[in-house]
This record gives structure tokens, sequence and C-alpha cells, in this order.
């Protein structure tokens, strides 16, 4: 060898494949404002279109006067639910099962429902015109509180559902409930609970928010009148299955359909459903033959498109005085607004809640989850989290805490006490799930060591002494969270999205000099897919990342997907793209073979290519493969060098983590401060630990609102009095903690990479860990459990209702 | 989120600006930073007819001295008040302030005058005037006239301006050298308005309070001059009595809503703990 | 409406066009300027995404009219690479630190740390939270932004950087 041959490490390096730091291919577009997302979009002659909204909650629409609107100059047309019933698209189907009005069809059900569209030559006519649109309302009793949807004299809601007593997911009890959903064995629950020594029971409400990114909801709808072909440019998390929806309700043929989505500022579950906005600018384009517009205001955003949450968990746990949890009952009342858009695979109303077992080792659990309607907006989805398993680790994770105080233990004890063990795995839990790995046990004292638990613990009974003399306004809080995510939907036996299985694709084509494409089903909106997707097949067929162009979005270039939501697209795609990668390495070897005149099994994988065993100088290059496959392939094979998989996984994958936060608040005016915030977590092979430590400081920023502050809430006659920026908490560089993150890797045994996803795990995780470190700093005053967002006043209320402040 | 139309005018003297703003009558607002009303405009909840853009008026900016005065042209801004070594030397209770409203951006664009002027209950900048006893200078087709700050203020949104009247400028008597300040504003975040604030200035001689002033942002439909909480503190030694008398007399003018911030009663309560807070920080900086 | 003929240099070149007075600088630099670089993303002056500098100031660009900007100089996000096409300190320190995810907010973010380095060439990590916080990042929770901006200034000002651990 002479000096310019690179070693073995330089040629690992050069790959920048699974484990790599790689800096971001996105971030050269990004830096220089050379995105393209969808408000970029400008086609010639494109027309704009705005909504008028109800500012009512509930309330009947007796007439719209359309007349002064026409006349602004430029307003070229008004649809109501009148236009759109000519099309049949008056109402729209959920990813729910259940319907929704597209316009104001009669009445309407939450503030700022869309009542009509203004459609415009630019976005400030179409502004004009709704201002000029008159609806005539007669308000409707509004129905705000969940626990009061199925009284007796509650309001009715719903009048298309009048007498019908089975909804999607079975009997309906009530004219406002949606399903009952229950699972677990109830009779063993029960017995557990009779013999019981020790139980606790808290309703522990997790409340409504909102996953508002950035970029707001928007689409460029463009029909072509001749060919009859309709294409869409729009902020989607799942661009396929926005075809195919767009070609089952608006019976335009699938291949007819183009659907793109660019370039996406954030998405965090908001953009994975069908909102009315996208299906009046295309009726809008139908019917002007002009592309048409739609972009969401924040305010439309924060009111109307989505929201999350609104759980109300009666939680009960069973357990020995020693502390071994002995059963699990939990009784979920859901919010779900004026219409069930929740969207969760469809035999699931209530996503996977039922992880609400978390990582302990119950022996027999029962959850019930009754959906109800209210006069709120309509979702929810899974805002940065698997489908409501970000509500089923709060519920837990805070039970588990009321419980280790009911016994007088600490609670990070109580938790090791009840792992699921490692030799458990793979764990059968009592609510259905297969837990496919864990090292819990090890994550939990990792943590415990990092942090100093049990100096923090000494040093917090120090302060609560000082409190209590009175020296101190000021009290400590520690919040323990350990969290099992059950994560990328999924499996083709128990997860679809109206009928279509939840696989997801990859297809790689190599060109003859030693770079690729490689399309994805997929839609990255900040998660780096564009460059961890390529440090994967790096990996895996010894091309350098750099030489491998990633590609998603386009629906007619891309293999079909289900998007990117529910952190799957690791779990699934990320096996696809592992799987074609393999397809290409196998032909690859019988190339290889061919050319270097041996047989196949006496070639072995090196880092780039493949060598002649026991004869290490004997070499074919991934390189010069990729140009044997166009030029000298062996006699009856096919040329080229291309593969596609498509993934259906064999399970679930169940990252976890271990978190702890350190919270002073001052009970006087309920102000906290985050002294300390500790993340460790275990999501498997690490593919870009620059990325996967990105993700978590994000997902913990989007936790600290949430468990602090961040809250969309009604006053009683419906009105969302936390519509803007301004009362959203949306915290600052300013307000936002800092983060340290650490981890362990148990990788995934099913996943062929063992990757287990990880863009979810720190708001799961976090939110209680923040709450838990309030309920702490307040514990041992004799608070139980106190109900979040713990905003200021909220604190402070509770230091109050608690005796400590006058 | 789209303004409604409306013609725009840029003046370029203050006389020009008074001129449009008789002539054009209640259709007419005046543009200072725009952050309070282009919002506004935006929801359409305000919807003039005609815009008139104090921008162009050179003679509405700059800091000077006028004796014992420092008179400020309304069309300042809070970062050049932040960048004033002037302000920072005499008026240094306006840098302490100018950092806690709003954000950087907002602050290179939002003006003295327009936080003054516009009666919002939310500014902070009425208090620290009502707390100095500034005055500020209307300019209107009658002529130009003087009037306190703490006569200004009649209701939210409400003040002493009379159509066709622009507050022009803002004239602060320069607190004695050596004297105590502090602003204690309590916010969710950045960028908001405080769900309590209390400004201090006080004197103190021979440990004792000499003289005091306090006020309030945000707790009433006007910013508060809370005259019986300064008195209670005169004279005394700012020991926990006397600042839970000032606390509580606070509390007893303080009538603010509910809101996002919280229940009425909680921000009374903290508007109280502010008012102490503050006493106590201007007391160790006062010499 | 009447529209008015105004001109501004922007990125060190002359645009000009026709605005209606209501016409918000973030359109018209979008629309008629074709720099869609800025980003619209609250439109009521709290997340910093519109963020451009005019005339040696960060202003929201959503919460301006495009007429009261007739002659000012801008810079955009378009504006801030190098002469020679590089990524520019403040743009490589946001690659290398990894303090973006999304991109959205990124324009503003960059923009609003370029004034805050030209007014303090050295900033604290306390000064750089407070420089930035008008702007809101929904991806990044700031921490790799604070680096970026602190890789940024090191590079400014020939220094090396030192990665403050975590």
């Amino acid at each position: 060898m002479n000096d310019m041959t690179p070693t073995r490490e330089q040629r690992e390096a050069a790959l920048e494949g699974m484990g790599c730091r790689r800096k971001r291919v996105e971030d050269i577009r990004f830096t220089q404002g050379k995105g393209n997302y969808v408000d970029d979009v400008k086609l010639p002659g494109m027309l704009h279109g705005d909504f008028v909204r109800s500012p009512h909650a509930h309330a009947r629409v007796k007439a719209i006067h359309t007349e002064e609107a026409l006349k602004v100059p430029g307003v070229l047309a008004v649809i109501t639910a009148e236009t759109l019933k000519t099309v049949n698209l008056a109402w729209m189907p959920t990813l729910a099962g259940d319907v929704q009005m597209v316009l104001a069809d009669g009445k309407v059900l939450f503030q700022n429902q869309e009542v009509a569209f203004v459609v415009a030559t630019d976005r400030y006519a179409a502004d004009d015109g709704v201002s000029k649109v008159v609806v005539e309302y007669e308000p409707l009793p509004v129905l705000v509180d969940p626990f009061k949807a199925m009284d007796p004299d509650a309001p009715v809601l719903r009048e298309d559902l009048a007498g019908k007593t089975v909804g999607a997911h079975g009997p309906r009890k009530h004219h406002n409930h949606i399903f009952e959903w229950s699972v677990g064995d109830k009779e063993l629950t029960d017995a557990a609970f009779k013999k019981a020594e020790v139980t606790i029971k808290e309703m522990i409400s997790y409340h409504r928010t909102h996953p508002s990114p950035l970029e707001t909801c928007q689409c460029v709808c463009a029909f072509d009148k001749i060919k009859g072909e309709l294409t869409i440019w729009g902020t989607f998390q799942a661009p396929h299955v926005i075809r195919t929806v767009v070609s089952l309700i608006a019976k335009i043929p699938e291949q007819k359909i183009h659907v793109i989505a660019p370039d996406i500022g954030g998405g965090f579950g908001n953009k994975v459903g069908a909102y009315p906005g996208y299906i009046c600018a295309a009726v809008a384009s139908i019917v002007t033959g002009k592309p048409v517009k739609w972009v969401e205001d924040r305010i439309e955003n924060l009111t109307a498109t989505a929201f999350a949450r609104d759980y109300h968990m009666t939680t009960e746990i069973a357990a020995t005085k020693d502390g071994k949890v002995t059963g699990l009952r939990v009784h979920v009342l859901a919010d779900h607004g004026g219409f069930d858009a929740c969207a969760d695979p469809s035999k699931w109303p209530a996503g996977f809640f039922n992880i609400v077992t978390g990582s302990y080792d119950f022996p027999v659990a029962h959850l019930s989850v009754d959906g109800v309607y209210t006069n709120k907006a309509p979702g929810g989805v899974a805002y940065r989290c698997s489908f409501r398993v970000t509500e089923a680790a709060y519920c837990i994770e805070r039970a588990m805490d009321i419980l280790a105080q009911k016994l007088g233990m600490d609670p990070a004890e109580l938790r090791l006490k009840n792992f699921v063990k490692p030799e458990q795995f793979p764990y059968h839990s009592a609510l259905g799930w297969e837990y496919d790995s864990g090292d819990y046990h090890t994550a939990m004292r990792k943590m415990m060591e990092a942090v100093d638990y049990a100096g923090l613990r000494k040093e917090q009974a120090e302060k609560r002494a000082a409190f209590k003399r009175g020296e101190t306004r000021e009290i400590m809080g520690i919040g323990v969270s350990f969290f099992t995510e059950i994560v990328g939907a999924g499996p083709s036996k128990n997860c679809d999205i109206l009928g279509i299985a939840m696989f997801d694709s990859c297809e790689i084509r190599l060109h003859p000099t030693g770079a690729g494409i490689a399309r994805m089903g997929t839609k990255s909106q900040g998660q780096g897919h564009e460059t961890t997707w390529a440090q994967i097949i790096a990996s895996e067929i010894g091309i350098p990342a750099d030489n491998i162009m990633v590609e998603e979005g386009n629906t007619d270039t891309a293999p079909y997907g289900l998007g990117t939501y529910g952190s799957r697209s690791t779990p699934v795609a990320g096996a696809a793209i592992a799987m074609a990668a393999r397809k290409i390495k196998a032909k690859a070897q019988m190339i290889a073979a061919y050319k270097l005149e041996v047989h196949e099994d006496d070639l072995e994988w090196d880092i780039d290519g493949f060598r002649v065993k026991g004869l290490p100088e004997k070499v074919m290059s991934m390189k010069d493969i990729c140009w044997a496959a166009y030029n000298s392939v062996p006699p009856g094979m096919e040329p080229g060098l291309e593969a596609v998989s498509y993934y259906d996984p064999p399970n679930m994958t169940y990252p976890f983590g271990a978190y702890l936060c350190v919270m002073d608040i001052d009970v006087d005016t309920g102000v906290y401060k985050v002294r300390r915030f500790y993340a460790l977590d275990d999501c498997g092979t690490r593919i870009n630990p620059m990325i996967i430590e990105g993700q978590i400081h994000g997902g913990l920023t989007e936790a600290f609102a949430i468990a602090m502050g961040q809250e969309i809430r009604y006053d009683s006659e419906g009105n969302v009095v936390t519509g803007s920026f301004m009362d959203f908490f949306m915290p600052t560089a300013v307000e936002t903690p800092h983060w340290e993150t650490d981890f362990t890797v148990t990788p995934s045994p099913h996943h062929p990479i063992g990757a287990k996803g990880v863009g979810e795990s720190p708001n799961v995780g976090g939110v209680p860990a923040f709450s838990n470190a309030v309920n702490d700093a307040f514990a041992f005053l004799g608070a139980t459990h106190i109900q979040m967002p713990h905003d200021y006043w909220r604190n402070w209320q509770a230091a109050k209702n608690l005796g400590v402040v006058a | 989120m789209i303004p409604g139309p409306f013609d725009y005018h840029r003046p370029a003297s203050v006389g020009d600006a008074v001129k449009l703003l008789a002539d054009l009558g209640d259709e007419a607002r005046p543009l200072a930073g725009g952050h309070s009303l282009l919002p506004m405009m935006k929801l359409r909840l305000a919807t003039p007819a005609h815009l008139i853009d104090l921008h162009g008026i050179a003679g509405l900016k700059g800091i000077c001295r006028d004796g014992d005065r420092i008179v400020i042209g309304a069309m300042t801004t809070q970062a050049e008040l932040l960048a004033s070594a002037e302000i920072g030397e005499r008026l240094p209770i306006l840098h302490e302030t100018a950092l806690l409203i709003a954000d950087p951006q907002v602050r290179y664009r939002g003006t003295l005058g327009g936080n003054v002027a516009n009666g919002d209950p939310g500014n902070d900048m009425p208090a620290l005037m009502l707390a100095l006893d500034a005055s500020y200078r209307l300019e209107g087709p009658n002529g130009a006239r003087e009037v306190a700050a703490r006569e200004f203020y009649q209701g939210a949104y409400f003040t002493a301006l009379e159509p066709g009247e622009i507050l022009t400028g803002i004239s602060i008597p320069v607190p004695p050298a050596g004297h105590g300040y502090a602003y204690e504003k309590l916010k969710r975040k950045v960028g908001d308005y405080a769900t309590a604030a209390a400004g201090v200035v006080l004197t103190m001689a021979g440990g004792k309070v000499a003289s005091c002033v306090i006020t309030l942002t945000n707790l009433h439909e006007t910013p508060l001059l809370a005259t019986d909480a300064a008195n209670a503190v005169i004279g005394t030694t700012l020991d926990d009595a006397a600042l839970k008398a000032a606390a509580s007399a606070a509390r007893a003018i303080m009538q603010p809503a509910s809101d996002a911030r919280g229940p009425a009663e909680y921000r009374i309560h903290v508007g109280g703990i502010m008012v102490m807070r503050a006493l106590q920080r201007a007391a160790s900086r006062a010499s | 409406m009447p529209k008015t003929h105004i001109t501004m240099k922007v990125n060190g070149s002359e645009v000009e066009g026709l605005a209606e007075p209501r016409t918000l600088l973030v359109h018209f630099l979008r629309e008629q300027a074709q720099l869609t670089g800025t980003h619209i993303g609250c439109e009521t002056s709290h997340c910093g995404a519109c963020t451009i500098d005019i005339d040696g100031m960060s202003v929201k660009s959503c919460t301006m009219l495009a007429v009261q900007a007739n002659g000012a100089e801008i810079t955009t996000i378009e504006g801030m690479a190098n002469a020679d096409g590089t990524l520019s300190p403040l743009q490589e320190g946001f690659r290398m630190m990894h303090g973006l995810q999304c991109g959205f907010c990124t324009p503003g973010m960059i923009i609003r740390a370029h004034r805050l380095l030209k007014e303090n060439p050295s900033p604290t990590e306390a000064e750089i939270r407070a420089g930035i916080s008008g702007n809101i990042c929904r991806c990044t929770g700031y921490q790799n932004i604070v680096k970026a901006i602190q890789y940024a200034a090191a590079k400014i000002n020939g220094v090396e950087f030192q990665e403050a651990a975590e």
C-alpha cells in the first residue's frame, strides 16, 4: 500500500454513515433563505382564498349574504356549503370515521368554524371580501365542559347524527357521545382492587393544547381542466394519504392527482389531517379554472385546525403495602370538540393510550375511554407524540408519584421496584402490547447517578425544613419521569388509515458513477431526513452519504408511504431503507463475484465494497460495482442497480427514557425556575447523534411549554381566550431552560438496524417530569395532585389552597 | 390578517400633521411605531381611513437636556432610549423599563410617544411617567399645551388628547442625584404585558425614606399613582410592616381584569408583591 | 386602492415597485421583490420569522408598511452569504451547531443575530438569549441556536470557538 491508500478508518469516515454527526444537507438552502415552502409557490394567475369564520361557538346559521363581498374589487366568488353541496363536498370524512362540515351547513359548532370561502385575485382583496360577508346567526346554548356533555339536558350538538345509536367505533350512549373503547380484563382488575392493600385514585387532566408549528397550514391547488388533473402543494405530513383521501371524496381518479409537500416549516401533528381549507381551495380551483392558494393565519391555526390532548383520566392503582403494583384501572373522558377529527390509525379511537401501563409490570389492568362532542375545535391530533401516548405517559407517571407519596416511598425507588425486568422482554403488557426490548433499571440508575439523585433529595429535605422554619419562601421540586413509548405505526395486523396498511417505503436507484437517488413515503418537517436517510444507505451499501440524494414529498415520484408522524419514520421507513439497500447489496454481490471471477459466497463485505475472503487485496468497490451494473452484468441478469422496499413492521418499537427536572417555585408569586433538566433517552441504534440531541432539545422545549402554560382555553361561552401568540404560551430563548442529554442503547431486536425513533420521546417523557417537579415541590405541604398547566397563577393558587400564602 | 384600505400621509412637520388631523377628523389616526395600531388594523379592529405617519417629522426625535428637565421627542424609540448615555445616567429607570418592553425588534420601532399616548393600560412607560411626574406636550389646531402625565389618563384608551391633537414630546424632571428607582414587572414571557408591575422612585435620608412615589401598571384601566402606598413608607426604614402597609394600600386601588395572566385576585396579590420588591430594590440603589 | 411607487435598496440592489398604502413590507419583499426567504409565522409581531435588517435595525416586517420603507436600505436572509457565495459565519454556525431544523424561523434568527453581533460582538449566553427573544423557534429549543451565534461570534472575532459542555 502506498501512502495515498485510505485507511479503513478513513474509508469509514468518508461514508458519513450511521453514528456520525453528519451536518445537515438541508441547511445549505435553509440558511440562505432558499427553502421552498408552500407560501413560496407562486403560479401564473393564482388566486387567494380566505375564510369567513363564526364568532359563535354554537349557533344556527340563518342566512349568508354575499352580495356586498362580491362587489369588492378583485373578489371573484364566495363559496358556501350550498355551493359545496352541488359537488357533494359540504361534508368530508375524518380520519376517525366521523364526518366534518367543510363549510357551515345550517349551524356552527365551534368558534372560528369555517362558514364561507372568499376567492379573490390576491390575499388583500380576499380579506376585504371576508369583511363584507354578512352572516345571520341564532346563538344556541354552548357546551364547553366535557363532563357535562352527557348530561340528559345537554344541548344537542350534532343534529346530523340524530337517531344514530352506533358510530364508527360501536354504540353511542348519548346524543353527544362518540364512542366507548375498552381494553383489558375488567373482572380480574376489579378483583385486584378488592384485595389491594393500598389504592390511589385521582382524576388527572391533560389540558387542551395545540402543536402550532411556526409555518401554519397552507396549500396551493391547481386544477387543469383540459387534463382533468389536480395538483396540490401543501403542508402535508402524509402526502400520499392526502392524495387517496382527495381522490375518494372528490371522485378524481388517483393518477390525476399530484400531491407535492415541499419544505415544511414544522408539523408536530398539526399537518396530518385534512382541513376545510384544502377542500375549499381545490373546489375553488375547479370552479375558477385557476390555481388557488390558501394560507392560514396564526389565529386560525390555533383556533380551528386541530388541537391536541383534552384527556381527563380518572386513574386508580392497586398495590401492596411495600409498593408492588397489582392493578391499574383508568377511565378517560376524551373531549373531541365538534367533530371527531382525531388523527389515529382507524381502528384506534383512543390511539395507543393502552400503553398506559407504562414501564411497569402490572399483572392486570383495565382501560375504558369515552369520547364526547363539545363546542370546541375538532381534533385531536398527536402533538409530537405517537397517538395518545403522551397522555398515557403523563397519566401513569403522575399516578406512580401519587402512589409513592401515599406509600411514603421515594418515587424513583417505587419505579425501580416495579419496572419490567430486562429478562421479561419481549414483554406482554396487561393491555395487549408486546414490548420488544428494554433495560429500564440501567437507564434509571444511570440517570440517578448523573444527577446525584440522593444529594438532590437531601438538599430538598433541608430546603423544606427551612421553608417550615420561615427562612425561605421558595420550595424545591424534583420531577422524576420514566417513560416507555410505543411508536412506529405500524404493523398491518393492527394499524391502517382508512383501510391502507401503515407500511412505509423506499426506492433507491444507483447511478453508474457511484451516486444515487433515494425516495421515501415519509416527509420531513424538520427532522433532517435528507441527511439521515442517506446515512443509513451509506452504512448499508458503502456509497458516501454525500452521493445519495434523498427526495420526499412528491406523490408522483415517491413510493406510497403513510408519512411522518408518531415517530414512525425511523421505525418504518428507516427499516424500508435498510431493506431496499440490502436488496441492492445482494445484487451488487453477484456483480462483484462475476467481475472478480469468484463465487458469491467467497466474498465478504468490507466498508464500501466486497473483497475476496482471504485475499484482502482482491476487492471491488461499490463505486466500481455501480459502473459495472450499467456495463457488464453477469449473463442473464438485468442491468441497473435499484430496489424498492415496502416494509410492514412485525411490531412497534418501544423507546424509553429516564428524565429528571429540578425546579424552584416562589410560593408568593408562583414563579418557577427550572434549575436543571436531565434527559436520558434510549432510542436503540443512533443514526445521527447530533440530530437526536436536536430532536430532544426541541421536544423538551415543547414539553416545557405544555406543562407550564401552553393551553387552548375556552371561556364559558366557548370563546378561545388563548388564540394568539400573545396568550398562547410559546417560550422564547429567555424562558427556555438549558437541556442536558444522555443515552443508553438497547437496539430493537426486530428492526433491521435496531433503531426505535426518538422525535417524540422528549415530549412524552418531558411533560410528566415538569409536572411531577411542580407536584413534588408542593407535596410536603399536603398536595397530592395539582392539574396542569402549571403557570404562575395556578402555582400561586396551589400555594394558597395549601394555606402557605395569605 | 390584512389591514383594511386607507390613505397614507407622511407630513414633514408637526404643523402639517396637525392640519391633516384637523382636516381628516375622526377617520384619521397618527402612526408612530405601529406595534399597537398595525396589529389592530390587521385584525380589522381598527379601520382608520387615513394614517398619518409621524416618521417624516425630524423634530419629533431626540433627547435633550433643558435645565433640570430632560425632554424626549415623541418619536424617540425604545432602542434610542437604551442607547442614550444621558438617559442611563439621569433617568436609569427608563433603561430598566425599556428592556422589559416587548422584544429587541419591537424596541427598534416602538416609540416612547406611542407607548405613553395610546392609553393602553398594559403599556409600561405611562406608570413611569406618573412616577417621574413627567408632562406631555400636546399640539393641536389650537396650539400647544402641556399636560401632566398624572392628569393624562382617563380610562382604557381614553386620554386627555383632544381630537386633532398629537403628543409631540415628553418632559421629565431629572430626579435628584442619589435617588433610588426600580421597575418590577411580572410577566409570563418576553413580549407579554405585565401581569402586574410597579415603579418606584424614592430618596433616602438617614436610613429612612425621605420621598417616595409608587405607580402601577396594568392593574386598572389606567396606570395608577399609589399615593397612600407611598405615604405608608415615607419616614420609615422600609421595615417589614411598612412594606406590607404599602402593598396593602396599593392593593386597595387595584382593579385588574381576570385574563389569561390570571384571575384578578392573583394579579392584585402579585401587584402588592411587585410594590414591595420595587421598594426594596429602589432603596438598595439610593444613596 | 391607488398605488404608490416605492424604491428601496435590498441586499445591495435597487428594488422598485407599486404598493398600496396598506401593503405590508413582508408581502412587498416576498411577492414583489421575489425574496421569499423572509417568512410569516404569527402576524402579530411576536414570532420574528419576518425579521429583516432595515437601516441598521432588526425589524419585524409584518408590522411595517412597505411605503414606510421607501428609500430604505434593507438586508434579508438572501443578502447574508459572503460575497463569494460561501456561507457567512452565522450561516455556517447555524449549520455546524445544528441551530435549525425545519428552517422556517432560521432567516429571521440569522438576520436578528447579525444585528446583535454588530452591536455586541462578544455577547454572553444571557445576552444572546435576550437578543433573540423576539424570535420564536418551535424546533430547536434554542440551545443550539445560542451555540451557533457563539460560533459565529468567535469566527468573526478570529478566536477559536469553545463549545460549552452539555
